[in-house]
C-alpha cells in the first residue's frame, strides 16, 4: 500500500495567527486507497492544518499538490470540487431540509417543463438512492428531514455528499467522539469500503485504539510542526503516546490513593418532569468517592445530571446532601449547596467566547453571596480577581498569553482546563464532571484525571460521565449505568469489566444488580 | 519568544472607523475655515451630546446583553411631555393640570425616571418572559408609547400645542451652569462614570456581560438570566427617562415629536463605539466617544452647509461599516 500513487501532497506549510505560529513547516503525503491517521495534542496543528487542506484556511507559505497538480484553494467549494472534503462536526447539515436536499445543495438536478427548469425530484431520489446504497447506508430514507436523523446519520450524509462530488480524499475529523459503539463500527466499514474504491481518508482522532485498527499511516504533531509519519504497523500505544507528548508516558490513570467515607450525597427517586427521560433513580455518593456513571447514547445521563444540578425540572424525587434534605431549583441553588457541574457541551453552555481569562474563571463564584472579591465599598477587586485566576492558572498549567486573553482563543483542551478552575474556585463538595474529556488531548486528560484524584483525597465527592470505557473502568470507585432513562445496575469499579458495563447499558432490567 | 509585528489588518479592523471620523472632521474643519473649533460650537455640541449620552448609555445596557431595545426614543418623547406638564408656571393661561401646585424641579425628574423604569420593566418582562424577539417587543412598546403621550397631550385644554409656560426653576437645569459647564454635561458624565464603575466593579455588571456572551452559560453558572434583562431594560427604561425630562428642560418645551430616532442613533452610538451587536462586548468610553463623534459630524455638517438629508447618507454608511467591522471581529468564523 505504501507504495500507491500520492494523492494530496502538503508541502512545508505554515500558517500564523496573532500572536501564535499554529503551522510550521509541516509536510504531510497521503496516498491513495489508505486510511492516513493525523495525531498529537489539542493546540498541536491538525485542525489547522486540515482546515488548508479544505481551503477554510490560507497557508502562509507551502504548496499543495492534488494528483501532482499544484492548486490554491480558495475556499471549501474549490476544494470539493478538486477532490478534498471534510467531515467536521461544526459544520452542520440544514436541519430543516431533507436528506437529498442536503447532498445535492446548489447542484440540484432540473428538467425543463415548458420553458421553466424545476428541480427533478425524482431524479434527485433515486440519485441519492444509487449513493447510499453503493456506500452500504441503506436505512436513511432520501425523503427524511435531516433534523430528526441522529448525529452518526447526519455524519453519513456529510459522507454520502463528499462521495457525490467524487472525493479523492475525505478528512473525517474526530468523527467517533459522539457515536455508540454499532455506529462506529458502521462508519468503520464504510471508510473500508470507501479506501477499496481508492478514496484516500484523512482521520483525525484522540481515540489510539481506532487508529491502530483502521490506520495504514499515521502522521504525529506536536505544537505546530511534524513530529514524523510511521506505518501504522510500526506503532502501539506508548509509542503514539510518548511522541504525541514528546515524553514518555508511564500511566494513563493516576495512582489511587483515596479513601472513601461516609454517605454524602443521596439522590431519592428522581423522576423527570420530561416524561421521555429518567425515572425513579435513586443513588448516592460518598466522601471520597468517584462515582462513574456508564451507558449509551440517549441513556439520559446528562438529563440526570443536569436535574440534580438544578438545570432541569423534577416530577418527583428528594435531594440529600450531608443528611439534610435540600430544594434545588436552579444554578444558584446547586452552586450554594456545594454542588458544581462542569457541562458536556464546552461550547454552548461552558465558555462566555468573547470574555477573558478571569471573567471565565470567577463567574460561577461570584453568584454565591461570599463576597470574596469585594472591597470594603462594594466594589469588585479587579486586581484580587486576577490573582485568585492566576493561582488556577498556574495550578492547571492553562497555556495563554495572558490572563486578558479571550477563551474563544484558547485551545480546546485550555478551555476546559480554565472551566475547571472556574468550578474548583467555588470550592465545591460534589464535582459533577460530564464527559469530561472529550475531545482533549493525552496530557490534558492525565491533567484532569489528577485533579479528580485531588479532589477525593480532600474527601469530597466526584461524579463523572463518560462514554469512554478506558476512563470509566480506570477512574471510577464504582459505576453506575443507565440504560434508557433507567437505573440498570450499579457495579463496584475495582473488579467492573467492559462487558458487564456495556451489557447493562444496552438493557435495562427492573431489579438494580 | 512572538515578536509583535505590525498588524495593519488588525489595526484597520480595529481603529477604521476612527480614522473615517477622524478625516471627516478634519474635512470639516478645513471647508469652515477652522471657524468649526470655537468653543461657542464645542459648548453646542457637548450641551447636545448630553441628553444623547443618557440615551446611548441606557441602550448600552440592552446592547451588552444581546438584546435590542427600539423603545428608546419615544420614552424620551414620553418622559418629556410628562415632566413637562408637571412644571409648568401657576399663571399659564392652558396649564396642562390646572390645579397643580408649581412643583419644585425635583419632582418631574423623579417621575420621568421612575415611569422610565416601569416601562423598561414591562420590555424585559416581555423579552424574557414571554420569549417575544426583542426586536419586536421593543418595537410595539415604541407604538404604545408614542400613541399614548398623542393622547396624553391632545387633553384639552393644551389640544397637542407643544407645552409652554414651563417653570424657569426647570428650564435652569437644562441651561444653567457652573464655571460655564452646563449642568446636563455635568450629569452626562457623572451617569458615564457611574456606569463605568457599574460595568467594571461590581457582580452585577459583570453579569450583564457573561449573559450577553453567553445566557446558556449565565445560567449554568448560577446567574438568574431573566432577572439580568429584566434589570437592564429597567436601567434602559430609567435613562431615557432621565434624558426625556432633560430635553424638556434643556429647550423649554415639549411635543409628542420629541425623542424621534433617537434609539437609533444610540444603537448606532453603541456599535460605532466598540459594543458588539451580539452583545457581551463594549464599555462606556467607546460609548461616550461614539455619541460625541456622531454629534460632531451631525453638527458640522450642518455647519458647513450640507443638507441636513446628507447627515442621513454619512452615519447610515457608518453604520453599516460599524457592523461589518463587528461581524469580523466577533463572527463565528474563527
Amino acid at each position: 500500500m505504501a507504495d500507491s500513487k500520492v494523492i494530496l501532497q502538503m508541502s512545508h506549510i505554515s500558517k500564523s495567527f496573532p500572536g501564535v505560529k499554529a503551522l510550521d513547516d509541516v509536510s504531510l503525503t497521503v496516498r491513495a486507497g489508505t486510511v492516513h491517521a493525523l495525531m498529537g495534542e489539542n493546540g498541536a496543528g491538525k485542525s489547522t492544518l486540515m482546515k488548508c487542506a479544505f481551503g477554510l484556511y490560507h497557508p502562509d507559505e507551502g504548496e499543495i499538490q492534488i494528483d501532482g497538480v499544484p492548486v490554491t484553494l480558495q475556499n471549501p467549494r474549490a476544494a470539493m470540487d478538486k477532490g478534498v472534503s471534510m467531515i467536521h462536526q461544526e459544520l452542520q447539515p440544514i436541519r430543516t431540509q431533507n436528506v437529498m436536499e442536503n447532498i445535492w445543495i446548489g447542484r440540484y438536478p432540473y428538467k425543463k417543463v415548458g420553458l421553466i427548469p424545476w428541480v427533478d425530484e425524482k431524479k434527485m431520489y433515486a440519485d441519492t438512492k444509487s449513493l447510499l446504497d453503493g456506500l452500504g447506508i441503506h436505512d436513511i430514507d432520501p425523503r427524511r428531514t435531516v433534523g430528526e436523523l441522529s448525529v452518526s446519520h447526519c455524519q453519513l450524509l456529510e459522507i454520502a455528499r463528499a462521495v457525490s462530488y467524487g472525493a479523492k480524499v475525505i478528512i473525517m475529523d474526530e468523527p467517533t467522539s459522539s457515536l455508540t459503539e454499532v455506529e462506529t463500527e458502521l462508519l468503520f466499514k464504510i471508510i473500508e469500503q470507501l479506501t477499496r474504491q481508492g478514496v484516500a481518508i484523512i482521520y483525525i482522532s484522540h481515540k489510539i485504539d481506532e487508529i491502530l485498527r483502521i490506520a495504514d499511516e499515521v502522521t504525529i504533531m506536536r505544537d505546530g510542526r511534524l513530529v514524523g509519519t510511521w506505518p501504522a504497523s510500526e506503532l502501539n500505544t506508548d509509542l503514539i503516546v510518548s511522541r504525541m507528548v514528546g515524553r514518555e508516558m508511564t500511566s494513563r490513570f493516576p495512582p489511587k490513593d483515596h479513601r472513601i467515607g461516609g454517605e454524602y450525597l443521596r439522590v431519592e427517586q428522581f423522576t423527570s418532569a420530561n416524561p421521555k427521560s429518567f425515572k425513579d433513580i435513586s443513588f448516592s455518593v460518598h466522601r471520597g468517592e468517584i462515582l462513574g456513571i456508564g451507558g449509551l447514547v440517549g441513556a439520559q445521563r446528562t438529563e440526570l445530571m443536569e436535574s440534580v444540578f438544578g438545570l432541569r425540572p423534577l416530577a418527583s424525587g428528594r435531594l440529600v446532601i450531608n443528611g439534610r434534605e435540600v430544594k434545588i431549583e436552579n444554578a444558584h441553588d446547586a452552586i450554594a449547596n456545594g454542588i458544581a457541574l462542569l457541562t458536556e457541551e464546552r461550547r454552548a453552555s461552558g465558555i462566555i467566547p468573547m470574555l477573558d481569562i478571569v471573567e471565565n474563571t470567577v463567574v460561577a463564584d461570584e453568584t454565591k453571596e461570599a463576597k470574596r472579591f469585594h472591597t470594603g465599598m462594594g466594589l469588585l477587586n479587579n486586581r484580587k480577581r486576577a490573582e485568585e485566576t492566576q493561582k488556577y492558572v498556574d495550578q492547571l498549567q492553562i497555556k495563554t498569553p495572558d490572563l486578558k486573553t479571550a477563551i474563544r482563543n484558547l485551545s480546546g483542551g485550555n478551555q476546559q482546563k480554565v472551566l475547571l478552575g472556574r468550578w474548583m474556585l467555588t470550592e465545591p463538595d460534589i464535582l459533577i464532571l460530564d464527559e469530561p474529556t472529550r475531545g482533549i488531548d493525552v496530557g490534558a486528560k492525565y491533567e484532569i484525571y489528577s485533579l479528580m484524584e485531588e479532589m477525593v483525597r480532600q474527601g469530597k465527592c466526584v461524579i463523572m460521565i463518560s462514554s469512554e470505557m478506558p476512563e470509566l473502568l480506570g477512574m471510577s470507585d464504582r459505576i453506575l449505568v443507565m440504560c434508557e432513562g433507567h437505573l440498570s445496575g450499579i457495579i463496584d469499579g475495582a473488579t467492573a469489566t467492559d462487558e458487564q458495563v456495556m451489557l447493562l447499558a444496552s438493557r435495562y432490567e427492573s431489579k438494580a444488580v | 519568544m512572538e515578536t509583535r509585528r505590525f498588524d495593519l489588518k488588525k489595526f484597520l479592523m480595529n481603529n477604521v472607523l476612527y480614522v473615517i471620523m477622524l478625516v471627516i472632521i478634519a474635512a470639516i474643519a478645513v471647508i469652515s475655515g477652522g471657524k468649526f473649533f470655537s468653543m461657542r460650537v464645542m459648548r453646542d455640541i457637548l450641551n447636545q451630546s448630553s441628553v444623547r449620552v443618557l440615551v446611548a448609555l441606557g441602550c448600552m445596557f440592552v446592547i451588552l446583553t444581546g438584546q435590542a431595545d427600539l423603545s428608546g426614543g419615544r420614552m424620551v418623547g414620553l418622559a418629556a411631555v410628562v415632566s413637562g406638564t408637571l412644571a409648568q408656571q401657576a399663571t399659564y393661561a392652558i396649564k396642562f393640570w390646572p390645579g397643580l401646585p408649581e412643583l419644585p424641579p425635583i419632582v418631574p425628574v423623579v417621575v420621568s425616571i421612575a415611569l422610565g423604569v416601569c416601562v423598561g420593566m414591562v420590555n424585559g418582562w416581555v423579552v424574557s418572559k414571554l420569549k417575544v424577539p426583542a426586536f419586536l417587543a421593543t418595537l410595539g412598546m415604541q407604538m404604545i408609547l408614542f400613541g399614548a403621550n398623542s393622547l396624553y397631550i391632545n387633553k384639552a385644554p393644551n389640544n397637542s400645542q407643544p407645552l409652554g409656560g414651563i417653570l424657569s426653576s426647570f428650564k435652569e437645569l437644562g441651561s444653567g451652569s457652573v464655571f460655564g459647564v452646563t449642568y446636563i454635561i455635568i450629569i452626562a458624565v457623572a451617569a458615564a462614570i457611574a456606569v463605568h464603575i457599574l460595568q467594571t466593579k461590581t457582580t452585577l455588571g459583570k453579569q450583564i456581560f457573561a449573559v450577553g456572551g453567553n445566557p446558556e452559560a449565565a445560567r449554568v453558572n448560577g446567574i438568574n438570566v431573566f432577572m439580568i434583562t429584566l434589570v437592564t431594560y429597567a436601567i434602559a427604561g430609567g435613562f431615557y427617562g432621565l434624558a426625556g425630562c432633560l430635553e424638556c428642560a434643556r429647550t423649554g418645551s415639549a411635543t409628542s415629536a420629541y425623542g424621534l430616532s433617537y434609539e437609533l442613533d444610540a444603537i448606532a452610538s453603541c456599535i460605532v463605539g466598540g459594543c458588539s451587536a451580539g452583545g457581551g462586548v463594549g464599555g462606556v468610553p467607546g460609548v461616550f466617544l461614539g455619541v460625541v463623534i456622531f454629534n460632531v459630524i451631525n453638527y458640522g455638517l450642518t455647519f458647513i452647509g450640507l443638507s441636513s438629508y446628507w447627515q442621513y447618507v454619512v452615519k447610515g454608511i457608518i453604520i453599516i461599516t460599524a457592523i461589518a467591522i463587528d461581524v469580523r471581529k466577533y463572527g463565528r468564523n474563527d
